[in-house]
This record gives C-alpha cells, sequence and structure tokens, in this order.
C-alpha cells in the first residue's frame, strides 16, 4: 500500500490548501499591499504611498488609545477567566471533599457544568444585546438589584470609568465556560490515585491545585491563554455592540478603530488596512511571546 | 508529533485564523480600469418625451436601504418605471448594509444603476464624491417633470434640496425626504399639564422647573448617539447668530465652532444639565431606549428628527400626539425668529458614475420625483418627499402634521447645516464624543467647544480628506 500514500495524501490535501490560500493567505497579502496606498475604497484606483500610513499612525493619538485599551484587556481578560476557569473545574472535579470518600466535585457539578456551558452556546450577538440591557441604567437587571438593595445606580456604559470595565466583564463571563469544559475534560485525564496520594497525606485543596493540578494541565492552560490573548486583542463585536468605543472613545479597541476607518465614519481603506496589518503582527508577537514564556518540561504519565 | 505539539500547531492555526484583521483584505484594488468602461452604457436617443435618452429595453438594478421605509415603496416606484418602459426588465434588491454590500462592486467598476446610500451601514459621501463615483445629477433638474406640466424637475423640488446634495457647486445626490430637526413632545400629556412651549430660553428653563416639579424629568437624549443633542444646541447658535454660523462650521472656518452665537447657545444648554433636567441615567441609553422611555411619559422633551414618529410607531401610546417645535430663541435680537426650524433634505439616492444605466437611473429618480411617485411615498410610509405639493389630498398622521406645520411657518427663515455630509467623522465620531461629555455633566460649555473646535481642526489638517466649501 505504500505506493499509494501519496496520491490520497495529495487528494485530501490539497482542496483545502487551496482554499486556505484564497480565502486566508491572499486576504492577508492583499492587506499588506493595501496598507502602503491611500485607497479609498470605491474605485480602483490605488496610489501607493509608501509607508505614510504607518507614519500617520504613530501620531494618532485615537488609535494609541484603542491599542492601549487592547493592552489593558491583555492583560486582564486571560488571567481573570484562565483564573476563574481553573477554580470552576477544581471545584467541579475534586471540589467535594467534605462527606465523601474519593475525589468528587461539588454536589450537583453536572448541572453547574451545564450552566456555566451556556454563554459559549449564544452568539457573540445575542451575548453583547443580552448584556445591553441588563446594564441598562434604569430597567436594568443589575441596577434593579443595586436599588433593592439601596445602592446607588451607575449608567455603567454610559459613563467613561465603568464602561470599558462592563465590556471587559462580558468578555470575561462569555468565555469561562469554554474554559471550565477545556479544564474539566484535562482534569479528568489526570490518574486519579495521584490526587488519593495527595490526599492521604494531607494536602490542602489550595496546595493540591497549586502543586498538582495546575502543573499537569500546564499544556492545556498554555493553549487557554494564547487564544485569550488572541481574543483579547479582539474584542470588536463586543464593543462595537455594547459602547462603539464611547463614551468619549472610552471604550475603544484597535479593531474598532479599524472598522470606523474603513466602513464606518470614514472610507480609509489604505489606512485602515495599515491598521489591521499593525493588528496582525501585535497578535503574531503576543502569541509567539506566549509560547515562548509558557514553555516547560512536560510531565508523562506512566 | 506529540500531544503538546498539536496543540502548539493548534494555536498556531488558530492565529492564522485572527477573523478581523483578514476582514479587509477581502477586496482587491484590481477592478475595472478608469477609462475603458465610457461607452459599454446603454444610452437610447434623446427627445422630448425621453429627455434623458433612456435606452427602452435596458435593464435597471436598483438596490434600497431597508429601514425606517421598508422597500414598498421603492417596489411602487419600480413598477411605475416599469410601466413606461415595459421592456425594461427591474432588478430590485434591499439591504442594511449598502456599504458592504456594494463596495466590492462599486471598486469592480460594476456597481448598480440607483442606490439609496442611507443608514447606518451608508458608503461616506465625502469618499464617493472624492473618487468620482457619483454621476452628476444636474441633467435630471432640467429635464421636464414627469406630471407637472410647465415644469422642470428642479422647479418641483422644496428649497435646499438641491443645496443639500452638492458638492461643489454639482448636483450628485438627490435626499429624497424632507425632514425637519426639532424639539418633541406629547400634545396629550401637554395638555393634562396645561404645560405651555417657551418661545424663549428663559420660559423653556421655567417650564422645565415646572416639569421636574411634577415629577417628570424634562429632556432625555440618546446617550450612546450624543450628536442629537448637536442639533438643538446648533440650531439655538444659528437662530442666534444667523445662518453664517453654520456656513462657517461647514467651510471649517478657524474657531468657527467658538464663535459667539455658540458660546451662547452652549451656556444657555449647560443649564439643562447644571439644574440635572435631564432623566438619570441617559447617558447609557441608545436611541430607542432613550426615544421609549419618552413615549413611556418619562421625560418631556427629546430631540430628534421628523423620522421619529416612524421610528417610535410600535411603542407610542395611542393618543400621544407628539409634536415638533422649533429650539427657543435665546433673546429678543435673534437673527432668526422663533419659527425659523432646521429643514433638510435627507435619504440619499445616488447613480453611480459607472453604472451600467446611468439614464435609466437618472429617469428612474424622475419617476420618484413625479407628482404620483411622491403621493404614493407619503402614503406608503408617511414621511414627506421632497417635491412641493406631494401631500396635498393625502392625510399625515398627527406627528407629521405638526412638522408640515413648522416648516410653513418657519419658510424661508428656514436653514441647515451639511458638515455632516461633508465629513461625516466629524460628526458621528467627534461632536458626538463632546456631545457625550458635555450632556453628561463632565465638561462645561468652554471645553466642549473647545474639543468640537478641535475635531474640526483634525479635519481640516488631515490632507487625505477632501475639503468642500459652500457659498450659500
Amino acid at each position: 500500500m505504500r505506493h499509494g500514500k501519496y496520491p490520497l495524501i495529495i487528494t485530501f490535501l490539497l482542496p483545502p490548501l487551496a482554499l486556505y490560500v484564497l480565502f486566508v493567505i491572499s486576504p492577508y497579502l492583499q492587506a499588506f499591499q493595501i496598507s502602503t496606498t491611500s485607497w479609498l475604497g470605491y474605485s480602483a484606483q490605488a496610489d501607493p504611498v509608501g509607508l505614510a500610513n504607518f507614519r500617520a499612525m504613530l501620531h494618532d493619538d485615537r488609535v494609541w488609545n484603542a491599542i492601549g485599551n487592547n493592552a489593558i484587556l491583555l492583560a486582564v481578560v486571560p488571567v481573570l477567566t484562565i483564573g476563574l476557569g481553573l477554580f470552576f473545574a477544581t471545584m467541579l472535579s475534586m471540589g467535594g471533599r467534605g462527606d465523601r470518600a474519593g475525589v468528587t466535585g461539588v454536589r450537583g457539578s453536572a448541572f453547574y457544568r451545564l450552566v456555566y456551558f451556556f454563554p459559549q452556546v449564544l452568539s457573540v450577538v445575542i451575548i453583547a444585546l443580552l448584556w445591553r440591557e441588563i446594564y441598562h441604567p434604569n430597567n436594568g437587571l443589575l441596577n434593579g438589584l443595586l436599588r433593592a438593595v439601596g445602592l446607588p445606580a451607575p449608567t455603567w456604559l454610559g459613563d467613561p470609568r465603568t464602561a470599558f470595565w462592563c465590556v471587559l466583564a462580558v468578555m470575561v463571563w462569555s468565555n469561562v465556560g469554554f474554559y471550565v469544559v477545556l479544564f474539566g475534560a484535562a482534569m479528568s485525564a489526570i490518574p486519579r490515585d495521584i490526587y488519593e496520594a495527595v490526599l492521604l497525606d494531607g494536602a490542602s485543596r489550595w496546595v493540591t491545585l497549586r502543586r498538582i493540578t495546575i502543573p499537569l494541565l500546564w499544556d492545556t492552560v498554555q493553549v487557554a491563554w494564547i487564544y485569550l490573548a488572541i481574543a483579547a486583542l479582539d474584542g470588536f463585536i463586543l464593543v462595537q455592540l455594547m459602547t462603539n468605543g464611547g463614551p468619549n472613545f472610552s471604550s475603544d479597541v484597535i479593531g474598532l478603530r479599524m472598522y470606523e476607518t474603513a466602513f464606518g465614519s470614514e472610507s480609509k481603506f489604505g489606512y485602515a488596512s495599515a491598521i489591521g496589518v499593525v493588528m496582525f503582527f501585535l497578535t503574531l508577537t503576543v502569541a509567539v511571546l506566549a509560547l515562548r514564556a509558557a514553555r516547560r518540561e512536560r510531565i508523562e504519565y506512566s | 508529533m506529540n500531544r503538546r505539539e498539536i496543540l502548539q500547531r493548534t494555536a498556531a492555526a488558530g492565529l492564522l485564523a485572527t477573523p478581523a484583521a483578514g476582514l479587509l483584505a477581502g477586496c482587491a484594488t484590481s477592478g475595472g480600469d478608469d477609462n475603458n468602461k465610457k461607452d459599454t452604457g446603454y444610452q437610447g436617443t434623446k427627445s422630448a418625451q425621453n429627455p434623458l435618452g433612456v435606452k427602452e429595453a435596458a435593464p435597471l438594478e436598483v438596490v434600497i436601504f431597508n429601514g425606517g421605509f421598508g422597500e414598498e415603496y421603492a417596489k411602487a416606484h419600480e413598477a411605475m418605471y416599469k410601466e413606461k418602459y415595459p421592456k425594461a426588465e427591474i432588478k430590485h434588491s434591499a439591504t442594511q448594509e449598502i456599504n458592504k454590500t456594494l463596495q466590492p462592486r462599486f471598486v469592480d467598476g460594476n456597481p448598480p444603476d440607483v442606490v439609496n446610500n442611507s443608514g447606518a451601514g451608508q458608503i461616506d459621501p465625502n469618499g464617493l464624491v472624492s473618487q468620482g463615483a457619483i454621476a452628476d445629477l444636474g441633467e435630471l433638474l432640467d429635464a421636464p417633470s414627469l406630471d407637472i406640466p410647465g415644469k422642470k424637475v428642479r422647479d418641483t423640488l422644496l428649497p435646499g434640496t438641491v443645496e443639500v446634495g452638492s458638492y461643489d457647486g454639482k448636483f450628485l445626490v438627490l435626499n429624497y425626504t424632507y425632514t425637519a430637526y426639532g424639539i418633541w413632545y406629547s400634545t396629550k400629556l401637554f395638555t393634562e399639564r396645561n404645560w405651555q412651549y417657551g418661545k424663549t430660553w428663559e420660559e423653556h428653563i421655567a417650564l422645565c422647573k415646572q416639569i421636574k416639579a411634577a415629577g417628570i424629568a424634562p429632556w432625555t437624549y440618546a446617550g450612546k448617539h450624543p450628536r442629537y443633542m448637536s442639533w438643538p444646541l446648533i440650531s439655538t447658535a444659528i437662530k442666534f447668530g444667523g445662518p453664517s454660523v453654520a456656513m462657517a462650521i461647514d467651510n471649517l472656518e478657524p474657531n468657527a465652532w467658538k464663535s459667539d452665537a455658540m458660546k451662547a447657545a452652549a451656556d444657555a444648554w449647560h443649564q439643562i444639565v447644571k439644574d440635572k433636567y435631564i432623566l438619570d441615567g441617559s447617558s447609557g441609553l441608545d436611541h430607542i431606549q432613550s426615544q421609549t422611555a419618552w413615549c413611556q411619559g418619562k421625560a418631556a422633551f427629546i430631540s430628534c428628527g421628523s423620522w421619529l414618529e416612524n421610528e417610535q410607531a410600535k411603542v407610542t401610546p395611542a393618543g400621544f400626539n407628539m409634536t415638533v417645535v422649533p429650539t427657543p430663541s435665546l433673546s429678543t435680537g435673534d437673527k432668526l425668529p422663533f419659527e425659523a426650524i432646521r429643514g433638510t433634505a435627507g435619504e440619499p439616492f445616488i447613480v453611480p458614475a459607472k453604472a451600467k444605466n446611468v439614464a435609466g437611473g437618472l429617469e428612474y429618480m424622475r419617476v420618484m420625483l413625479s407628482k404620483k411617485g411622491a403621493q404614493d411615498f407619503t402614503k406608503k410610509v408617511s414621511s414627506l418627499p421632497v417635491v412641493a405639493g406631494a401631500t396635498e389630498g393625502v392625510e399625515l398622521p398627527f406627528g407629521l402634521s405638526t412638522v408640515s406645520k413648522a416648516l410653513e411657518a418657519s419658510g424661508s427663515n428656514g436653514f441647515n447645516w451639511v458638515y455632516n455630509n461633508f465629513y461625516r467623522k466629524l460628526e458621528r465620531e467627534l461632536v458626538d464624543a463632546a456631545c457625550g461629555e458635555f450632556f453628561s455633566g463632565r465638561i462645561g460649555p468652554a471645553e466642549f467647544l473647545d474639543q468640537c473646535q478641535k475635531g474640526a481642526d483634525s479635519i481640516a489638517q488631515d490632507s487625505s480628506i477632501k475639503k468642500y466649501k459652500r457659498a450659500a
């Protein structure tokens, strides 16, 4: 059968590869080319301007403001999401200890697992609209609760001090469920006898998590980190639907800046492509750094 | 390959699939050449019956913005066109995303023949104009009206229609509806409470005080699109200082936003912020949420254009009877009388320069601007078209009848500005952000005008944006 291997591989690989080149690689390359032009998007005329778009970006306060917000997302979203994800997953798969022998989750863990996964089933657009109503300053669920216990009711998305953090919270909320399931699956692959041994040695839950679970889950955490970092550099859909970058640009992100520059308030496609190119390199850099920084020794279960 | 490598490669693949960065690149700049398209268009022979030279059998493609007006009115216009040219095949489509749907076709040199370039997904008019992508509609203006005998199309239009659609003296954009921008209240609420709309700013503030004492918020606004509040503010300034205030802003003159009239208007409007005459939480509401709060009687006044009645039709209680009124006068020395209101043509239609059937596109507009076409539009969507007398014999809903009356009372004192058409970004992003800060009370009037001026200056200094001037 050995001689028949290559035709088979080629038949299976070529069509997807061709599609990938056509719909992913070629647009990327074109974006690079467009970013060096002053193309305005509605005619075939695109004058080359060299690196002028990138130079203009250096002095564009709005772009820097957006990058700053993405940097905050990058610093906060993965940490919070992974932290919460690990916590919930631990509780679900080994949190219940008090009344039973062996390693089990808290009571009703199957139910919680399902509930945590809900946001993952909803489309991001629905999530954004849902939370927009929750944050509604007068009729929203959140302020309803606050008023019920006699606390002041902020305007949330209408206040530059809170708007960005409100969106950030939704970003974490919508992601946690997926990572609970991911970490939970990875935890179930860890041999039970390790935990039983730890249990016999009298380790606390915190020590178990820190010394046993996290090291054994490291690969999974690393992947989670990269995905979340990429998500943090995007954030476009939530921001556009919840605040559209406002008030006063306080919740702007770079993806929205790119969109506004091309499709929103202007039609500078050349400049927007340049923003896209910068975004591409930022994402690439962050992912590579995350991979490098998280590299550790692999543990093989014998 | 072990598990770790697989995971790493999956991550790398995820990287390449980062969706947003690739978004822009879907459309290459390799479309049709600028010069070789000229002669492929359809052209018929011009005659008295056919002043625009429509080729009878040429197909016509119309793309409609499927927003507040829907698409039925356009289908009716298409049927009228078809009646005149039975051999013509009409391709109709409607979308909310004019921009994303049509951008590749513009680049490709293959745009439709008529585009209703409207809505949030509107194509930036400045971008279209500066790239020569729009056909000159001048010929249409000088053609005879389809069914108003003895009149050219130009003479059937309401004042200001041609001006607002002109760029550097060329009439490029036909704005089909006539919109009044003013302050709205519920006649029912005001009659019940025996409130009287104040004609001067002092009376307005006194009324606000009275309304607040009655437990209702005097004002609310779309906190997420706070530019809605720039309209009454600029209107107040124009009435105080005369139309030159608007001209200076439109022409990006230095310190146009800091003129004495603008200062007086900003100082005046700051009072409703200072005295907390705005519904709590307004800054967190979008336009629909704030308008709904207003319809529910939680606030007395709101700033909006005359599409408000249509937009709120589903949630407006029976007998609410919304009324539009001009902004109050600042002083007895105002250059324009109290009745002066901002009226302008809106709802843009264009014929792309590279459309195959430009003559057909113009003819379609002539159908829209015929008395029959305009009256049909009024009946179907309860809005005023730019054709004079189109509302004769049509019963208007309450709100629209007040719009009609307000425009009549305003007459030749009516005013308008167009910087939002010239420089979409200036209104939709920069002035918008400044209004948000100002009407939520985070900045005062001086800082507000400063921020607007900075925005205008940044547009003026941006050499990649084409500038326009208007003389009247």
